[in-house]
């Protein structure tokens, strides 16, 4: 049998979405509890517009359903379940960008997506059109169980081991209004992957799982916990090597049990499981955990087969065409443009299936805001999924989009398509693929402005064989140090400080959120916007004078340490 | 205050009695602290009207696993709302120490946390003065999906996968 043949579509069509998108399809239990969540939110928010409810006790409701209140206006965070979408969604997002915002929307680093001018009275509408195709905006946001972020590749990529979407879906409906967790003592992030190579950054989340296979090829987990950036960053530490998949449940209320107990109150920049977990060390914590977990009902937990059985079937699968492995059309095209074949190398991943390919659009041109997508181009990637990823479109955590399926055949005229608005930049993974929060642009804690830093940076590093000479270098930009650009773990890193009332930037080298995650290091005093785009640049002087034969930005400063780069950076100084 | 029971008004017949409160007539029902607990327990425990005990939000159900025999009522404070312990420390009476006698939340609560806290095993929420009751009764059947587990119901993970109807908190 072809695989096109054993292509699962979701029967009937879920509310006329496009029935092959690699997303969870909802059932009516899943849009009945929706539409209820949406009638509480808007009775929330009439209570609050009454005077019902205190800012004070609005606050934390309005944050469970992703509202937060910015310098200039509402923000609304959508979850994006592990980041993948239909394309009617998406064309969703443009009809409210137009509707209810300025015409755009704002991808970030959880998968999620953002609208930055939202009207308190305008919510439960945007929450009804949301509704609509099965969307929403549960606790991406609050002291919960944040969105369930995954590997932008999951399912697809080729180095995958356990498909993680399955159990992604499990937690998010696992952690849906948890009746015992929605009160935690700050926010809680859990991301899983299945593959070796770590796409979903989970050595930075409050709990990280990577799926894998015993030697019988049982599904379990490896379990991280207490990773975390802001002002106290931590790689997280290792809790068990392989948890069995049935067990998974079971074992997360655990650890959630033991935080929701013993996380401390009295400070909210301690309220983190990070500092729970260094405070009692990580074999403590692992005692309570375990123990908690001994005298747990377990058959009550427990994830059967059957469970996960229910919850794939509602996975489409993708009728993927019986292709030769090579495509001669791609190869040609790459020998005839020099630009195409550059967006294929940093671009284009390798798939599982023959003849396919993931593709990455970074959202990242020349001089742009990093995630920023109007309308208009928003519309036209809807519909470029629908042309060549059956529907379907994916958001990673560095703030870019992916076509998970497409036709090795069909990149030359994706990539043409996706240069026409913009967005056909071969820079994924390059300097220019910058991530950044919002900074001071829009958020009320941030020290500085991070957007305008990495225009900036992206027009300094634009010329494309520079880039690709440099290679990979992952620069970070928070505003703050709540570390919401990940500032921690760039390559370069850059944080936002406040120097006496004016604006400066601290920057870190070695930083990682791979598979070896690190905290980068301080490099020395801050900076003025304009110094931190010379020192980038002496910073990247170094590394191509001293770089030996095949050595990545991170080998280079490993190899000879960090001093160099210092001495460089600060000579003028 | 007002007590809530199953979403309605209902009376209060306990008396919270303070560290240093004389003891009521001996058929009216008290809800102590540890601390009186501890140093006034024969007498407490000898009276004919019912005794409870009250939780602070830092203090632990072990605290009380070996006398839960001598409770019927359970008092778990909610400093303010945004303090979720109780709803663990409601969950761990009801699923590890088997409790059955009743919950009461106390203090700073939302009725939008009551189903929450009722799928936790809590029996009775004391609402602040001056709320509207109604609120909560309307709680309890605002959201009837319930995705987990939970002491009320459901009591297995089978609501993920559809196949089996379950029931679930009221």
């Amino acid at each position: 049998m072809s695989p096109s043949a054993a292509a699962r579509q979701i029967d009937p069509p879920a509310n006329g979405l496009p029935s092959h998108a690699g997303i969870y399809h909802y059932d009516q239990v899943d849009r009945d509890f929706l539409k209820e969540r949406v009638e509480q939110f808007r009775r929330q928010v009439a209570r609050r517009l009454a005077g019902e409810l205190t800012e004070d006790e609005f606050k934390p409701l309005r944050l469970m359903n992703g509202l937060y209140l910015q310098l200039h206006a509402y923000m609304l965070r959508i979850a994006v379940p592990y980041g993948i979408l239909t394309s009617r969604q998406v064309r969703q997002f443009g009809r409210i960008a137009r509707q209810y915002d300025k015409g755009f929307g704002h991808f970030t680093t959880r998968q999620n997506l953002q609208f930055n001018w939202i009207k308190l009275v305008d919510v439960p509408a945007i929450l009804d059109l949301l509704a609509e195709v099965d969307m929403h905006a549960i606790q991406t946001s609050g002291n919960c169980i944040r969105n369930v972020t995954s590997d932008q590749f999951a399912g697809v990529a080729s180095d995958e081991v356990v498909d993680p979407r399955h159990y992604a879906e499990v937690l998010r409906q696992w952690s849906t209004l948890h009746p015992e967790f929605s009160f935690l003592p700050r926010k809680f992030k859990i991301a899983i992957t299945g593959s070796s190579a770590d796409r979903a950054a989970i050595c930075i989340h409050d709990v990280g799982l990577i799926a894998k296979r015993d030697a019988e090829g049982a599904v379990g987990f490896e379990v991280y916990v207490g990773g975390g950036l802001g002002r106290t960053p931590f790689i997280a530490k290792k809790l068990r090597d392989f948890l069995p998949e049935d067990e998974l449940i079971a074992y997360l209320e655990a650890v959630l049990r033991v935080y929701n107990a013993y996380g401390r109150r009295d400070n909210i920049y301690k309220a983190r499981i990070k500092i729970l977990v260094h405070e009692l060390g990580i074999d403590t914590f692992r005692d309570e955990v375990e123990a908690e977990f001994a005298r747990m009902p377990v058959a009550q937990y427990r994830l059967e087969p059957a469970i996960l059985d229910g919850i794939r079937a509602r996975f489409a699968s993708q009728p993927y065409e019986v292709l030769e492995p090579i495509s001669g059309v791609l190869a040609r095209a790459r020998l005839e443009d020099q630009a195409f074949n550059r967006w294929v190398r940093t671009n284009v991943a390798a798939h599982r299936q023959p003849g396919y390919a993931i593709a990455t659009i970074t959202l990242k041109p020349a001089g742009g805001i990093p995630g920023d997508v109007s309308a208009e181009q928003v519309d036209v990637i809807a519909d470029l999924a629908d042309r060549y990823s059956f529907g379907e479109i994916r958001v990673t955590h560095e703030q870019n989009l992916v076509l998970a399926h497409v036709r090795q055949d069909d990149l030359p005229a994706l990539w043409k398509a996706l240069a026409d608005i913009g967005f056909g930049e071969a820079n994924s993974g390059l300097i220019t693929d910058i991530i950044a929060c919002p900074g001071l642009d829009y958020c009320a804690l941030a020290n500085a402005r991070s957007i305008p830093l990495a225009q900036r940076i992206s027009e300094r590093f634009a010329d494309l064989d520079r880039q690709h000479d440099i290679g990979e270098l992952k620069i970070k930009i928070s505003g703050c140090i709540n570390a919401c650009g990940h500032h921690h773990v760039g390559h370069i890193g850059i944080l936002g400080v406040d120097k006496k009332g004016v604006e400066a930037y601290q920057l870190t080298l070695g930083g990682s959120a791979a598979e070896v995650g690190a905290i980068g290091d301080i490099m020395g005093p801050a900076l003025s916007a304009d110094e931190t785009l010379d020192a980038i640049d002496a910073v990247v002087g170094v590394y191509l004078d001293r770089r030996q034969d095949g050595e990545r930005f991170l080998d280079t400063l490993a190899r000879i340490g960090h001093t160099p780069f210092k001495d460089k950076v600060y000579a003028a100084h | 205050m007002p007590l809530i029971e199953t979403g309605k008004l209902v009376d209060d017949a306990w008396v919270h009695l303070g560290d240093d409160d004389a003891l009521p007539a001996a058929d009216v029902p008290v809800i102590v602290s540890l601390a009186r607990f501890h140093k006034d327990r024969d007498t407490l425990v000898g009276r004919n009207g019912g005794l409870g005990i009250w939780l602070a939000s830092s203090q632990h159900p072990k605290d009380i696993a070996d006398h839960l025999a001598d409770f019927a009522l359970v008092a778990l404070d909610f400093p303010k709302f945004r303090d979720g312990r109780g709803f663990t420390i409601a969950r761990e009476l009801r699923e590890h120490l088997g409790y059955r006698g009743v919950i009461r939340a106390t203090g700073h609560t939302l009725p939008d946390q009551y189903l929450a806290l009722v799928r936790c095993g809590v029996s009775q929420v004391e609402i602040p003065e001056g709320r509207d009751p109604a609120l909560w009764a309307h709680a309890l059947t605002e959201i009837s999906t319930a995705y987990q587990v939970s002491v009320a119901g459901p009591l297995s993970m089978a609501r993920l996968s559809r196949h089996k109807k379950t029931e679930h908190a009221a």
